[in-house]
């Protein structure tokens, strides 16, 4: 069950599309930076392929410039 | 799921989006998360926060913890520290994780027959105290010592101080504050005849220049580097890099400086030429507030067993030091510096001109140098000069690097010659210790004996037969560790080792004794800007762990010593700290109550009259000045301070034919210096698994060396094995390789050498011969 963080940079101008897109999607969270162009997301998934998909997803929304994996972690099942 | 898997779960989630959140303030220095820290913790649950210093540096940041049920699970930047200001560095954030490690020491262990048995805690202090008792009586007092640190609390060092010094009545006491911040210390005293910094962090809001010598403060001092960035997105401010490798934080400042190791000595000197042929001299400043004087050269580097060294200061005058300054013209220096003669000059302009507020930065670069005194003289002499000093925004400011280095080690005293007021040579000081201590003078002996490096050589030498170190892990960090583990394991030592985990020095004591954790413990730290911080007990320390002050008390009692540490278990962090007071009382170093301490998030001594001096020797500022001029360097007799005429001498050991490298080591942002404690919090290990050797580029090609390619560095001592590390964290200069020494995996100070500078005894770890080749 892994529990992932990445910094998400947005396209310019389009902070505010790409935090919508992202809260769109329900296995991430997102905290934005207040004062610069940059999103904290931390994602969190059954397995590696629901997280590998929801990845593809993420990668494919336009106002995401730039996405960056900074920790993973992988939890037990109950 | 059930709940407990949740709330892990929440857990972990929320360590993620806080790993995110640190990364992005490495990379936006004062990103602002902090209204969604909040938001990041599990609903419904019950937080109760507690104030307290950061473990993890000598910045002294404000935490605030989050405990539910009796455990610490959250950490955030106290946005009421004027230190940090609700900022906090990646390490700062995760800290608390580390005390849930699995192999944390929770019972004391005793070795019998080869084997560590767990030992209930009162039978193995009665080990400790029997075998430091008939230790003494079979081999005198001097056979005893004590090693502890700068990471123990100000309880802590006052009571393993008076315990050696007072009860026992020996100064067989350092600490491995030695190893990080002595020469800053004799800097200090030969300058000022007054220990610390005169400024503090607010200068960082009014400086129009920082200058970093040899200073890495995007990774070491995150916070402060994030505040000096802030400044220039601010206003016009501009930080310069001058440094032997370059770094982030040469990537992040206007301009990056690189010099040969050891010529710094030479560039200070040519900055003061400068100033003084271009007439930026503040002749007044000078006239009224400064000394000239030189002392001994050709010291040589401590690197034989026994070596002393005392200095004997002579005065001059301004025009003796001018005509030894004519060495040190920008041309001469530049053609062994490497450092071009317009860069000297644009240094010098820096500093001369009148109208630039400038703020001198630096830790270990200039500290852990064999001419580490001088330099400390040098940089104050650039600021004396050119009277840029104890004004807000204008100072030298010698960083530390851990918690309470300056609270404990240099405050209290927890090195050989020092008393929690004093020096030990000074009688007065005696006196005054012996009154408080309740102990005859004569008890108090009026010669140091050990310095750090001399007392682990005394161990090789059968002449230390006990040994306690505590919160402090000598067999990474000293230098050539491979003479001073196997005199560790001699038969002829009993060590005794206070920790949290294991490490390579646990894993040679005869006891390894329990600790509690910071938060697990009430205490005081001081840090760098003369800051004392308290913080309450957050959490029960697991199993039988306990305070070090208090392992202290039960062993002293058990010696005999009862009456002399009469503190009850529940109050003795206050009751030591009211006592340790006293020392301290009136205008140049009054501390604050501990009632202040409990309200506020730390006061800066001389705290007088219920406020703190945030400018020392600056009249309008500081209570203590007396002479009725603007300034008064009242720790000098006469209320002047000193510059000192200090050469360019090489270092003891420089790259040649058969090992071409320089050898560079120090630390990275994710560790805290050996590792035993970040290492085990797996956020930060993941991000930093392993230590390596970087190269520069052209170097790597010419032999033929890839990244991540196993590559063997020897020295004259020994020889360590490391992944290779091309254009990755940092960029050595050519001919140099770096190598950090927080992996216990991969010993760097095998290899290191232990020579020191004579006046601080504090080793250099920036400076010696290597060869690489490939493993």
């Amino acid at each position: 069950m892994p529990i992932k963080s990445y910094l998400a940079h947005p396209v310019s101008g389009q902070k505010e599309e790409l935090i919508m897109a992202l809260r769109n999607l329900k296995q991430c969270e997102v905290v934005p930076a207040e004062n610069q162009n940059i999103l904290a997301v931390v994602t969190d998934t059954s397995d590696e392929k629901e997280e590998q998909i929801l990845k593809e997803k993420i990668e494919a929304i336009n106002s995401l410039k730039l996405l960056s994996l900074v920790s993973g972690f992988n939890t037990p099942h109950n | 799921m059930d709940q407990s898997v949740t709330n892990r779960r929440s857990f972990i989630k929320k360590m993620a989006m806080l790993s995110a959140m640190t990364a992005a303030a490495s990379m936006f220095p004062g990103i602002l998360f902090a209204s969604e820290q909040e938001k990041g913790i599990p609903k419904g649950a019950n937080l109760d926060w507690k104030k307290g210093p950061c473990r993890f540096c000598g910045v002294g940041c404000g935490i605030l913890v989050g405990t539910e049920n009796g455990k610490a699970v959250a950490v955030k930047g106290d946005p009421n520290s004027s230190v940090n200001k609700g900022l906090l560095c990646v390490k700062g954030y995760h800290q608390t994780m580390c005390i849930q490690s699995k192999d944390r020491l929770k019972h004391a262990l005793v070795k019998k027959n080869g084997k560590y048995v767990e030992t209930p805690l009162a039978e193995a202090l009665d080990i400790v105290a029997n075998k430091m008792k008939t230790t003494i009586a079979q081999h005198g007092k001097d056979s005893v010592a004590m090693y502890t640190s700068g990471q123990s609390t100000i309880p802590e060092g006052y009571v393993a101080s008076k315990l050696m010094k007072g009860a026992i009545g020996t100064n067989n006491l350092d600490c491995n504050a030695r190893l990080c911040m002595a020469s800053a210390v004799t800097g200090f005293l030969t300058t000022f005849g007054a220990d610390e910094p005169m400024g503090c962090y607010e200068d960082i809001d009014h400086a129009d220049y920082f200058i970093t010598w040899g200073n890495n403060m995007a990774e070491m001092h995150p916070v402060l580097f994030s505040r000096m960035l802030e400044q220039k997105s601010r206003r016009d401010v501009k930080i310069i890099d001058f440094a032997t490798r370059t770094t982030r934080s040469s990537t992040a400042s206007d301009r990056s400086i690189l010099f040969e190791p050891q010529t710094d000595l030479a560039i200070a000197n040519a900055i003061c030429y400068e100033i003084i042929k271009n007439k930026w001299v503040n002749k007044s400043f000078v006239e009224k507030h400064c000394n000239f004087s030189k002392g001994i050269t050709n010291m040589g580097y401590g690197l034989e067993d026994n070596y002393e060294f005392t200095d004997k200061p002579e005065k001059i005058n301004f025009e003796a030091y001018k005509e030894f300054l004519k060495d040190y013209s920008p041309e001469k220096v530049s053609k062994y510096s490497k450092v071009s003669v317009m860069d000297i000059k644009y240094l010098a302009s820096i500093y001369g001109d009148p109208n630039k507020k400038v703020v001198s930065y630096w830790c270990m670069g200039v500290n852990q140098h064999t001419r580490g005194t001088w330099m400390n003289n040098l940089i104050y002499n650039i600021h004396l000069l050119t009277g840029k000093i104890s004004k807000p925004g204008d100072g030298p400011f010698s960083l530390t690097g851990q918690p309470s280095a300056c609270g404990t080690a240099r405050e209290v005293g927890t090195f050989t010659h020092k008393l929690p007021h004093g020096v030990v040579m000074n009688q007065k000081d005696r006196e005054l210790a012996a009154k408080i201590w309740k102990v005859p003078v004569e008890k108090i002996p009026s010669k140091p004996t050990y310095h750090a490096t001399e007392m682990f050589r005394a161990v090789d030498r059968g002449e230390i037969k006990f040994i306690w170190t505590q919160a402090t892990n000598p067999l990474v960090s000293l230098p050539k560790t491979g003479r001073y583990r196997p005199a560790m394991e001699k038969e002829s030592c009993f060590v005794v080792v206070s920790d949290v985990f294991p490490t390579p020095t646990s894993d040679v004591a005869d006891v390894i004794l329990p600790a509690a954790w910071h938060i697990e413990k009430s205490g005081l730290y001081g840090n760098s800007e003369r800051r004392t911080q308290h913080w309450d007990k957050m959490v029960e320390a697991p199993g039988e762990a306990t305070a070090d002050a208090w392992m202290f008390i039960e062993v002293a009692k058990r010696m005999g010593y009862g009456d002399l540490f009469p503190y009850s278990k529940e109050n003795h962090v206050e009751e030591i700290y009211n006592e340790y007071r006293q020392f301290h009382e009136g205008s140049k170093h009054g501390m604050a109550p501990l009632e202040v301490l409990k309200k506020e998030s730390g006061a800066i001594w001389p705290y007088v009259e219920g406020k703190s001096t945030q400018w020392r020797f600056n009249a309008k500022y500081d209570p203590a000045c007396s002479n009725g001029e603007a300034f008064h360097f009242y720790g000098k007799p006469d209320g002047k301070a000193v510059i000192w005429q200090r050469p360019f001498e090489d270092a003891p050991e420089k790259p040649d034919a058969e090992y071409p490298f320089w050898l560079n080591t120090g630390r990275v942002i994710e560790h805290w210096h050996t590792g035993s404690m970040t290492r085990r919090i797996p956020v930060l290990h993941q991000a930093m698994p392993n230590a390596y050797v970087e190269f520069h580029p052209d170097d790597a090609k010419a032999l033929g060396v890839r990244n991540g390619e196993n590559i063997k560095v020897t020295s004259r001592r020994g020889y360590c094995v490391l992944p290779a590390s091309i254009n990755e964290r940092g960029l050595p200069t050519k001919g140099q390789v770096f190598v950090p020494f927080f992996d216990e995996n991969m010993l760097i100070n095998d290899v290191t050498l232990d020579a020191f500078c004579p006046i601080s005894k504090e080793p250099d770890y920036k400076k010696c011969a290597v060869k690489v080749e490939k493993a």
